[in-house]
């Protein structure tokens, strides 16, 4: 019995460390670490927005079928950009000018982002990515050609053979930290998030702040989206993001509004969720009730809820951006 | 008076005009207000006479529905409060406008623009540099900030986040912030309310610093010895209207009083005598508490009060008041001591079961703000909240609340378009009255009234004293907690003085003089104080 545990424990963890499991778990955070950075650059701002799984889809679907039809990146990244910014400026513009509950106008989004994504998806779903496209997500930009050494070959295969998209994901969200902790701009939007009275007496623009940060929050979404079907799939499925929208909302409260410790956060996540099929794969694992596919997959929330509750016991604890949910209005008192 | 008739060429502002309507509470009435460079100009009026409408008018906070603003002499329209502050307005408002989670520093910066390249201001250098260190040395950068402020006079920690400081110094940090922007104008709505005697004081040696330096300066207070003390000239207010503009050394309190309320009022308190009877109500015995981080609060301390009695409590702030207040409500739990109400214990029953033993409690705090009410409800429903623990059955009896709140706006003569007017619209004092009416009509055994009149206007500090005064009749216990001397003198019977939460000595109103309880407020027992020792 005991010997059983040990030995499923041993199993367990020769997945979890494999080079190939961290590697699969890296590709697979990506999605969910540009979302994260788009969410939370939206709720340091104040404004929940719920809709991320709709903006990732719409950014997705824009940004493949323009793919598709025209075999330019940029193209596809401006469209993916365009669609989700769409989704972020229709909620902007319920939330902030209209002063609609957050809420209801984010559940709105992602409903009606996955609606229009899947009608548009569908015309370019019996497709794949063009080659010129393909290609440039074969390129490994940090790869070694020849290792030396297991270490440095485990390194190398976990870390080192990813494709530019991660990279850049991961460099922005290096470079939100810094805008959000060190420029003025990041100050003033902390500020509005935090007291928007405050910073609107200080003589911050307020309500362009929000829907600044709104639909550049909603742009990276679409572009995380996008990665799905362009680079991970290489082709479109309806709903593909299958929850992961809903995991970013998750993600945000669990790294607490911190974009660095998103880069650990998304990876945890990603591989929280990859998990499950994993262990699928291993007969020993599969048999254990807890290592279910569809139990594993509620582990991201779990820990949310275990990260919330260590923080809400510690008096002193930063709540996040006090103005989440809370509609401005200058006259209002 | 040689600073007012430098750049004399314009006032610093003029309002003309001003009309405001909040749905259908007119709040300004075509009102002209002018305040000259160099100058303290006071602004006064009741509870809700329009004083911070017009300052959030003149700020950019509220647009006006009609009338014209001139700042030194051109025509300006506000669209943000951003304008106002390019015009050199600045205003401390009522409530401080800080995200407590950051630090003072970073409230202080944000927002703030680079000043124009060689317009040859003095502080541009200062307002640059700062600027150019925010964000990547936030030692260097509060290292000018302090520097900045002590020219002022201003001292406070700018590395703390906003809500670990205390009411004054949160107070400073607003200051700071608007000078920083460049004000010339500056606004402080109720600076005072909240101030320690001696910090107003330091107050009002900065400003008048300022204003020898040419700032005109808004300064809105319900106490007339302040105006009298520290202004130039007083504009009057009364329901939204501008009354008056006169000249502070050619007018006494009593006139201004008269033009604020409209006609003339009886301000002296008539103190009826106490019951001769001396029944006990609350006896406190040994109370001890230290707070979580035992920081000793209350010291052993042990007092009666008797019914149809006032007794006042003195102190310096933080001297163990709210702790007191906190103990008897049955919100905090002291270490050690014990309270009776009635020779029944009432120390560790829960505050709803104390409310039902007959003890009623109106606390200010600070802030003023979030004090037992619910904010979006209106004044009825705020009394029937209190009211429907004392009744019996699971249904709500409105129609008594009805009553009631029409009773409390009657006597108390709360300014509100109706019943069901969500409270956070009301001006601060008549939120505050709200609060009195509803305790007193609770008919408790005794009253706890702690800053009852913090921030409100002269007519309505006096309508609650006898009120006060009434209930003491009725044979109810008052335990009124305050902070003018004057008036703890002439409302009580007794005073108890606090001195870091230990009974320096209870002393008989009518026979004791503000010397005395300053002395015993700085430490010093009565029993020390008769044996002719004096520390201070
Ligand atoms: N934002 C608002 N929304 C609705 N009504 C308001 C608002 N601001 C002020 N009022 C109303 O306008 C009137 C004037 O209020 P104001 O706050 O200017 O009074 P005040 O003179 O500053 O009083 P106080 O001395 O109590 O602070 C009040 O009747 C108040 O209820
Ligand atoms: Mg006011």
């Amino acid at each position: 019995m005991i010997g059983d545990f040990f030995s499923s424990i041993g199993s367990l963890l020769s997945i979890v460390f494999s080079a190939s499991f961290i590697a699969s778990g890296v590709a697979f955070s990506v999605v969910m670490l540009l979302g994260t950075v788009g969410e939370l650059i939206t709720e340091r701002a104040g404004h929940l927005n719920l809709g991320v799984e709709g903006m990732m889809l719409l950014g997705a679907s824009m940004g493949y079928y323009t793919a598709v039809r025209s075999s330019n990146l940029f193209l596809a990244l401006l469209f993916a950009c365009i669609g989700a910014g769409f989704g972020a400026l229709l909620y902007a513009i319920l939330t902030v000018t209209l002063r609609v509950n957050q809420n209801v106008a984010g559940l709105a989004l992602s409903i009606f982002g996955a609606g229009l994504a899947n009608a548009l998806g569908s015309k370019v779903a019996n497709t794949t990515t063009p080659d010129n496209i393909a290609k440039v997500f074969t390129w490994k930009p940090l790869s070694l050609t020849s290792p030396s050494g297991p270490f440095l070959s485990y390194i190398n295969k976990a870390f080192l053979s990813h494709d530019i998209y991660v990279y850049l994901a991961v460099l922005l969200a290096i470079a939100t930290t810094v805008f959000l902790f060190k420029t003025r701009a990041g100050l003033e939007l902390r500020l509005t998030g935090e007291n928007t009275a405050a910073a609107d007496a200080s003589g911050i623009k307020v309500t362009r702040i929000k829907y600044l940060y709104i639909i550049l929050g909603g742009m990276l979404c679409g572009i995380g989206g996008l990665y799905l079907p362009l680079v991970q799939q290489g082709s479109w499925t309806n709903n593909m993001t299958a929850g992961q929208g809903w995991l970013v909302v998750a993600l945000v409260i669990f790294v607490r509004w911190h974009p660095v410790k998103a880069i650990a956060g998304a990876y945890v996540f990603g591989s929280l969720t990859i998990l499950g099929f994993s262990v699928q794969l291993n007969e020993k694992l599969s048999s254990i009730p807890i290592f279910n596919q569809y139990i594993m997959s509620m582990f991201p929330y779990l820990l949310t809820i275990i990260v919330l509750i260590a923080f809400s016991s510690r008096k002193k604890a930063w709540p996040g951006p006090k103005e989440i949910g809370r509609p401005y209005f200058r006259e209002e008192r | 008076m040689e600073s007012i008739v430098r750049n004399d060429l314009h006032p610093a502002f003029s309002m003309r005009g001003i009309t405001k309507m909040f749905g259908t509470v007119l709040a300004n009435d075509s009102v002209d207000f002018e305040v000259l460079p160099g100058e303290i100009h006071a602004l006064l009026g009741e509870n809700g006479s329009g004083k911070s409408t017009l300052m959030n008018v003149l700020s950019g906070i509220y647009r006006p529905d009609d009338g014209q603003i001139e700042v030194y002499g051109e025509l300006k329209e506000f669209r943000s409060p951003g304008d106002a502050i390019d015009s050199g307005i600045g205003m401390i408002h009522q409530h401080y406008k800080l995200a407590e989670a950051m630090t003072a520093t970073e409230n202080i910066v944000a927002g703030m623009k680079k000043p124009p390249k060689n317009s040859g201001k003095k502080d541009d250098v200062l307002r640059t540099d700062i600027l150019r260190y925010a964000s990547r040395s936030p030692a260097k950068t509060q290292q000018k900030i302090i520097e900045f402020s002590s020219r002022f006079g201003i001292e406070f920690d700018p590395s703390i986040p906003a809500g670990q400081l205390s009411v004054s110094q949160k107070q400073s940090v607003e200051i700071i912030k608007v000078l920083l922007r460049g004000a010339s104008i500056l606004i402080l709505d109720e600076p005072t309310a909240v101030l320690t005697p001696q910090e107003a004081k330091k107050l009002f040696s900065v400003l008048r610093k300022m204003a020898a330096q040419g700032c005109a300066i808004v300064f809105i207070s319900h106490k007339l010895n302040e105006i009298m003390a520290l202004c130039d000239r007083v504009t009057v207010l009364r329901k939204g209207q501008s009354i008056e503009t006169c000249t502070v050394s050619e007018i006494d309190a009593y006139d201004l009083v008269e033009k604020m309320v409209g006609r003339k009022i009886n301000l002296s308190i008539n103190k009826p005598d106490p019951d001769p009877e001396r029944r006990v109500c609350l006896d406190v015995k040994g109370l001890t508490y230290s707070d979580s981080k035992s920081v000793p609060k209350l010291d052993n301390l042990s007092f009666t009060t008797y019914y149809g009695e006032i007794l006042g409590v003195a102190g310096l702030a933080g001297g163990g008041q709210k702790e007191l207040c906190e103990s008897i409500a049955g919100i905090i739990r002291p270490q050690q001591g014990d309270i009776l109400v009635d020779n029944e214990r009432i120390a560790g029953l829960s505050p709803r079961d104390i409310t039902q033993k007959g003890v009623a409690m109106c606390f200010i705090p600070e802030d003023r703000l979030g004090m037992g009410l619910v904010a979006s409800m209106g004044i009825e429903e705020n009394i029937l909240l209190k009211e429907y623990a004392l009744t019996k059955g699971p249904l709500i009896r409105m129609k008594d609340a009805t009553t009631k709140a029409e009773q409390i706006i009657n006597e108390l003569e709360i300014k509100t378009p109706g019943l069901k007017h969500p409270v956070r619209m009301l001006s601060g004092g008549n939120i505050q009255k709200v609060i009195l009416g509803r305790e007193i009509h609770l008919n408790p055994k005794l009253m706890i009234a702690a800053y009852a009149v913090r921030g409100l206007d002269i007519h309505s500090s006096y309508t609650i004293y006898n009120l006060l005064n009434e209930q003491k009749q009725k044979n109810v216990s008052v335990l009124y907690i305050g902070e003018d001397l004057d008036v703890l003198i002439d409302l009580c019977d007794r005073i108890m003085v606090l001195c870091q939460g230990k009974n320096m000595g209870i002393v008989d109103a009518s026979s004791t003089t503000k010397e005395e309880i300053g002395q015993m407020m700085s430490g010093t027992t009565l029993e020390e104080l008769k044996r002719g020792v004096s520390y201070v």
